[in-house]
């Protein structure tokens, strides 16, 4: 009988593995922060954003039957939970980290209240597609099977960065985050700017997390998030606002989730408490690395509220 | 007279306001109805521990005389003295059961030292004789049903390994691993638990990374401890492993993965502490047991498990019944080598030393630190 243990390699591929299954938030939340900080507002609503799409998502599955109608849904909550930011934010002297901060916290408690009769029944899931066939190790096969919203997400990084660089909204967003009064002087309405920008971003969060309740870890409950979205905004501005560095922070992010339960079932126990906080630590370290007081972070949008 | 503690709303509540003011020196008449809170530390249909003290609650309903109210999510801060004293003086409760473990102290002891007409039942406390009189504490020894689901688990796993998923190297969790290990050694002399800790009580994430990693190295059979095990266990049934569940029957999400599983039994036992409480008996301060008692019970087989596996179990769960069979019998050794238990020493269930267990034995795989 072959043994179906694999022994030390479990690790590396539970990494890969970890950073394809755990990373899909992760990339949704960052490249719709990302949408939405290039235009000059920060969303910290996004963690709340994450959670209402995950329930919406479950609820709109479970009800109808079909995932797919379920992904859509969250992205609608997402988008109209943008809307709700860009809305209060384009009033006078309101200030964008605030309101944040207030629909994040609005976002989970809604959450948790419409989606207390959610946490029991059993949602379709979303299905995956097995990229593993050539190999005969379930392991490598477990770990290459690959959800759509994934790749959707791996082919909105490049587009997203292409879009910024060379079409003609890419470079409205920019302006309004670079200079309002520069996109004012073309004749653009810059807070119409900034709420089509904060809904798309809204909406890929949404996205996000429909993921998180249909397909990994893949049922609704209230510790599902357990702050990823707050960590994904985090992960933009490590990764300078440029989509193409979200998607490996992103699967940085996913692979250091996945390396501290990896590391315990091959027997290095030690420390796993260390392992655990992996993602957290990287998130520290990196923002600790790449601060000055001296200047402001290169690639920063000129009129983020914490830039200017 | 002590008129102090009768409140307006008290008086509105005519006979069963008398009996609690204690205006009325005996116990005169049962009230109408008696009223009885239930505190849960989270959603009560989370598939695990809340939803269990939730499926106890509901048997009270059913009995006539018994009013039941329920709050949810309330943390283990002050904020659970504030409904407790909501329940005792706007619903007029005069038996609470706070469930979670952190509720005990300071916080129910505070309250019901203030309220010492009120009855405290807590779930998993260490009541000592320091504490007010009118609090206990209950538990069940649940390892017993996790000893019984190792037991089938040995049988059923082809590779020899099992996979727990637990969330805190805390004594009641190493207990059940090492009930659950010493279970599945007694049917596969070969069979080794794999243990991985997330952490905390509950963070999905993790507990799927842990699910997948415990599959990839080979593990078959997998059991969790951790406060919802929905995760767990749909994750291993998609990766087509075995679950034995945890906290209450988990087969209705995996109906052919799902071998047995170790639940509390509380719809058995909420109803007796309220018969004892209607009768005028005084329920126990402490008060423990396990399968003979009631108060833990094992989920029926699934379709997976063998003839041999159930038989055995079966014969073991009537011996844990009647007294006969001790799970923690010495010698027994820790993973490290170091024995923790001599040879011809017997730790029965009460024995207060399985209580600050702080070791896994020989044959888990894993680590306390």
């Amino acid at each position: 009988m072959a043994d179906a243990s694999i022994g030390l390699w479990t690790v590396p591929l539970a990494v890969l593995g970890g950073a394809i299954r755990v990373s899909t938030p992760f990339l949704f939340v960052s490249l719709g922060e990302c949408i939405t900080e290039r235009s000059g507002r920060i969303n910290l609503g996004l963690e709340g954003t994450l959670v209402m799409g995950a329930m919406s998502a479950y609820g709109i599955s479970y009800l109808t039957g079909s995932p797919w109608l379920g992904v859509l849904a969250a992205g609608v909550t997402g988008s109209l939970l943008g809307a709700l930011h860009a809305g209060i934010c384009s009033l006078p002297r309101v200030n964008d980290i605030a309101v944040g901060i207030a629909l994040m916290l609005f976002g989970i408690g809604l959450a948790f209240f419409l989606g207390k009769p959610l946490i029991e029944p059993t949602a379709p899931r979303l299905p995956a597609i097995d990229f593993g066939w050539w190999s005969d190790i379930p392991q490598v096969r477990a770990a290459l099977r690959i959800n759509v919203l994934f790749l959707i997400g791996v082919a909105i990084a490049p587009i997203l960065y292409w879009a910024f660089k060379t079409t003609r909204w890419g470079l409205l967003i920019r302006t309004a985050g670079e200079s309002s009064d520069a996109a004012r002087a073309m004749g653009h309405s810059v807070l119409l700017i900034r709420l089509r920008a904060t809904m798309v971003g809204g909406f890929l969060a949404g996205i996000g997390g429909s993921f998180l309740s249909l397909f990994y870890p893949g049922s609704w409950n209230e510790g599902l998030s357990s702050g990823q979205g707050i960590t994904a905004v985090a992960l933009v501005i490590f990764a300078r606002w440029d989509p193409l560095l979200c998607l490996w922070a992103s699967l940085a992010f996913g692979g250091a989730a996945a390396l501290g339960p990896a590391l315990q079932s091959v027997g290095v126990t030690s420390g796993y408490h260390l392992f655990n906080a992996a993602p957290y630590i990287l998130t520290l370290a990196i923002m600790i690395i790449t601060c000055s007081p001296k200047r402001t972070l290169t690639g920063a949008p000129a009129e983020l509220s914490i830039t200017r | 007279m002590d008129f102090s503690r009768i409140s307006r709303r008290h008086l509105l509540q005519g006979g069963a306001a008398l009996a609690l003011g204690g205006t009325v020196g005996a116990r005169t008449a049962q009230a109408a109805e008696t009223t009885i809170g239930f505190i849960y530390v989270g959603s009560r249909d989370d598939y695990g521990y809340n939803q269990a003290h939730a499926q106890g609650a509901a048997a009270l309903k059913k009995l006539s005389g018994i009013k039941v109210i329920e709050e949810e999510k309330v943390p283990e801060t002050d904020a659970v003295e504030k409904t407790m004293e909501s329940m005792i003086n706007l619903d007029g409760s005069t038996l609470l059961f706070p469930t979670s473990f952190g509720y005990f102290n300071p916080h129910v002891v505070k309250v019901a030292t203030k309220y010492p007409r009120i009855r405290f039942e807590h779930c998993g406390g260490l009541w000592t004789d320091k504490d007010p009189k009118n609090a206990g504490s209950y538990f069940g020894y649940i390892d017993e049903a996790q000893f019984i689901s190792g037991i089938v688990a040995g049988y059923s796993t082809k590779s020899g390994k099992l996979g727990f998923v637990a969330a805190k190297p805390i004594p009641q969790v190493l207990r059940n691993i090492n009930a659950f290990t010493l279970g599945a050694k007694l049917a596969n002399p070969k069979a080794m638990t794999q243990v991985i800790f997330t952490g905390d009580w509950s963070m999905p994430v993790k507990e799927a990374e842990a699910t997948n990693s415990l599959i990839d190295q080979g593990v078959d059979v997998l059991t969790c401890h951790v406060d919802g095990p929905k995760t767990m266990v749909e994750n291993a049934a998609h990766r087509g492993a075995f679950v034995c569940g945890y906290h209450v029957n988990q087969s209705p999400l995996a109906p052919k993965a799902y071998l047995t599983g170790a639940e509390w039994n509380w719809e058995a036992l909420y109803p007796k502490f309220v018969k004892m409480v209607t009768s005028g008996e005084s329920i126990p301060n402490f008060y423990r047991g396990g399968l003979k008692e009631e108060i833990v019970k094992c989920s029926p087989y699934g379709g997976a498990v063998s003839a041999e596996a159930r038989k055995h179990a079966d014969d073991m769960k009537a011996k844990l019944v009647a007294g006969e069979y001790t799970i923690f019998k010495g010698p027994i050794l820790d993973n490290k080598g170091k024995t923790v238990i001599a040879s011809g020493v017997e730790r029965g269930q009460k024995d207060p030393e399985l209580e600050k267990m702080d070791y896994l034995i020989e044959g888990v795989l894993g680590a306390t630190s």
